[in-house]
């Protein structure tokens, strides 16, 4: 086995009320590594991290903490803490005995002890309000008392389940930079839990996309951006065309009637495959001169670009452009090969199509009050 | 404040009435009676002969803190072993604790003497058992048992609720940081749900402190407590102005009680639970 390894799940099953919430889901962990579990509502991922935690056991599979199996070790022996979603503050206790919980209950001497929740408090910049009320803070400053009040602990392992999703969009970028910090800081493994893409990205050294209770891509944020595995993956990670293909050889993809030069190989002639395409990947080009036309049927001011939907033969694209279109002109795309990804076809082709019913505000926008699964 | 309008005036006008006839006038008749001699005339004289009831005080307050107490010791863990049943099993034992309280007071209370007796039903049954009859009515212990017995639900019922209310992400906070179960309880349950434990006291310190009827029957007569010499001064036209005077300081010690026991609860205890209302 890796040393590296911290913790391991190894074949969990779990459901509820006979409802399969995980269902033979392998992951491996590594030590001092910031790992988020991405994916929508109901995908299994409060679930993985509560097992790791020990608030829930698996019905099937094995947990292993540093080769060791844990699978019925009680929450309070793990080397593992947690920030829960809604924090879970004490609320009879001030700041200060909140932070100091875990170590009083370790028998810590007393200089020790308030050594330690002052340096806590400092890294989460909450000196001075050791006496205040945990019901008298905002959000962003609860948020920062429950994780002084989970590290000061010094466990191996900080699981933390969307904690950012009740702080508002400006808190959250800041709050995000301040845990990547900690992290790298404290050097301790982070198992964060969220469903919000962006923010997965932004700060995980791997980021693990769940759907249905399966694992379905784990990988690097760029890993996981560039090369999704399936339609799935595609659509949760950004924006993304996904186009019914056929893959005629190596290096050839046919779609949109167009046969393309890829970058990807290793599939059957003529086997059936979804395509992706990223909006920022498509060049506009004058009428004729590109693999494409299409006729643009609406754009939008996004600021530094603009997001034009492009309709080819009934089809309609997302691009993003710095340059100006106008809804109704006719204009050329442009796709080089290595902006086309070919992903074999998976329980989830056809469920994403095209974007002729988007909305901006349309899919997976994070929301503060969502409660995931039980 | 904000001005009533008229149809609100009257809707609640005849509460108003209700309130003055039945609640403020016969506190200021137990006030004037308190404070006059049989003439009428102003005096401290009924408070000040009140000293001879010394031990009728003490007493009562003993009965009334022990009753107290061990409803506290029964009822708390009986609220936790509630609130950790699903929640149909939660129902039944709820009907169970309710059950009695839909019957009289006074009939539980004969019901229990019937129990208890020298010749009832227990006491038969030890009989029968070679253990003899063991007096029970008449003593200390009974009248203690039947407050616990008619005033149990009292505790629990706000001990329940605090406990149902709960948020669960509190405990599971506590185990995270390091509790085991018994710390889980002493360090988090308890502390938070101390709001339903002041209310559970109150609400059976203050009847078992003014009962006249449990110490009557379970005592056979033979133990007098604050309420039932207030009963006794009341039933004599002579000595209507002592009773009136006791009642006054039965009333005043019961406030004081109520004021110390809601000086426990600081807003730390009863800060609304996040979460807690599904």
């Amino acid at each position: 086995m890796n040393k590296d390894i911290l913790i391991q799940l190894r074949g969990i099953s779990k459901s509820f009320d006979g409802e399969t919430i995980l269902d033979n889901v392998s992951l491996d962990i590594h030590d001092k590594e910031f790992i988020t579990l991405l994916g929508p509502s109901g995908c299994g991922k409060t679930t993985t991290l509560r097992i790791i935690g020990g608030f829930e056991t698996p019905d099937n599979g094995e947990v292993f903490f540093d080769g060791k199996k844990i699978n019925d070790l009680p929450p309070h022996k793990r080397l593992v803490n947690t920030v829960f979603q809604k924090y879970a503050l004490f609320p009879h206790l001030n700041v200060y005995e909140n932070v100091a919980f875990g170590l009083r209950l370790k028998k810590t001497p007393k200089e020790e002890l308030d050594q330690k929740v002052k340096e806590m408090l400092r890294l989460v910049n909450l000196s001075g309000f050791e006496k205040r009320h945990v019901t008298t803070l905002s959000g962003g400053q609860q948020q920062r008392v429950a994780i002084a009040r989970a590290l000061v602990n010094h466990p191996r392992v900080l699981l933390l389940d969307e904690p950012l999703g009740a702080l508002d969009l400006k808190l959250r970028k800041d709050m995000q930079g301040e845990l990547k910090k900690i992290q790298r800081q404290t050097g301790i493994t982070f198992i964060y839990v969220t469903h919000d893409q962006e923010e997965a990205l932004s700060m995980s050294d791997t980021v693990v996309v769940m759907a249905n209770g399966h694992i379905q891509q784990i990988g690097t944020p760029v890993d996981i951006y560039n090369e999704p595995v399936n339609a799935f993956v595609a659509d949760f990670i950004g924006e993304s065309n996904i186009i019914d293909g056929v893959m005629l050889a190596d290096l050839k993809v046919k779609f949109a009637r167009h046969t393309f030069t890829c970058v990807d190989k290793g599939f059957a002639p003529g086997e059936a495959v979804d395509i992706v395409i990223r909006p920022e990947d498509v060049d506009v080009v004058p009428v004729n001169s590109g693999n494409l036309n299409g006729v643009v049927s609406s754009v939008t001011f996004k600021g530094d670009y603009y997001e034009i939907i492009v309709d080819v033969d009934g089809f309609k694209w997302m691009l993003e452009t710095s340059d100006f279109v106008a809804e109704g002109e006719t204009i050329g795309l442009y796709i080089e090969p290595d902006a086309i990804h070919v992903m074999k076809k998976s329980e989830f082709s056809g469920m994403f199509g095209d974007y002729s019913t988007f909305s901006d505000e349309m899919e997976h926008l994070s929301d503060p009050t969502e409660e995931d699964e039980e | 404040m904000k001005q009533r309008s008229l149809f609100q005036k009257i809707a609640a006008a005849p509460h108003i009435l209700w309130a003055i006839m039945f609640i403020a006038a016969p506190m200021l008749f137990v006030l004037y009676f308190a404070f006059t001699d049989a003439d009428g005339n102003f005096s401290f004289s009924n408070i000040t002969s009140l000293s001879q009831y010394g031990n009728v005080f003490i007493l009562s307050i003993a009965f009334a803190l022990i009753a107290t107490v061990v409803c506290l010791l029964i009822g708390y863990p009986l609220a936790y072993f509630m609130a950790k049943q699903k929640p149909r099993t939660q129902k039944i034992l709820m009907v169970m604790i309710m059950l009695p309280m839909w019957c009289n007071l006074l009939i539980r209370t004969y019901a229990l003497m019937a129990l208890l007796d020298n010749g009832g039903l227990l006491n038969s049954l030890l009989e029968q058992l070679g253990v003899g009859r063991v007096p029970i009515v008449g003593t200390y212990f009974g009248v203690i048992l039947g407050m616990v017995y008619d005033f149990l639900p009292y505790m629990v019922l706000p001990i329940f609720t605090a406990m149902t209310k709960l948020d669960k992400r509190y405990i599971e906070a506590s185990y995270d940081l390091g509790c085991n179960g018994w710390q889980t309880i002493t360090r988090i349950i308890m502390p938070l749900t101390a709001s339903g434990v002041i209310s559970g006291v109150t609400m059976v310190f203050v009847p078992s402190i003014s009962t006249f009827y449990i110490s009557q029957k379970l005592g056979a007569g033979k133990i007098d407590l604050v309420g039932d010499t207030i009963e006794r001064l009341f039933q004599n036209v002579s000595t209507y102005n002592v009773g009136a005077a006791m009642s006054l300081v039965m009333m005043v010690l019961i406030l004081i009680s109520i004021f110390v026991m809601n000086r426990f609860s600081d807003d730390r205890t009863t800060a609304p639970v996040r979460g807690g209302l599904k």
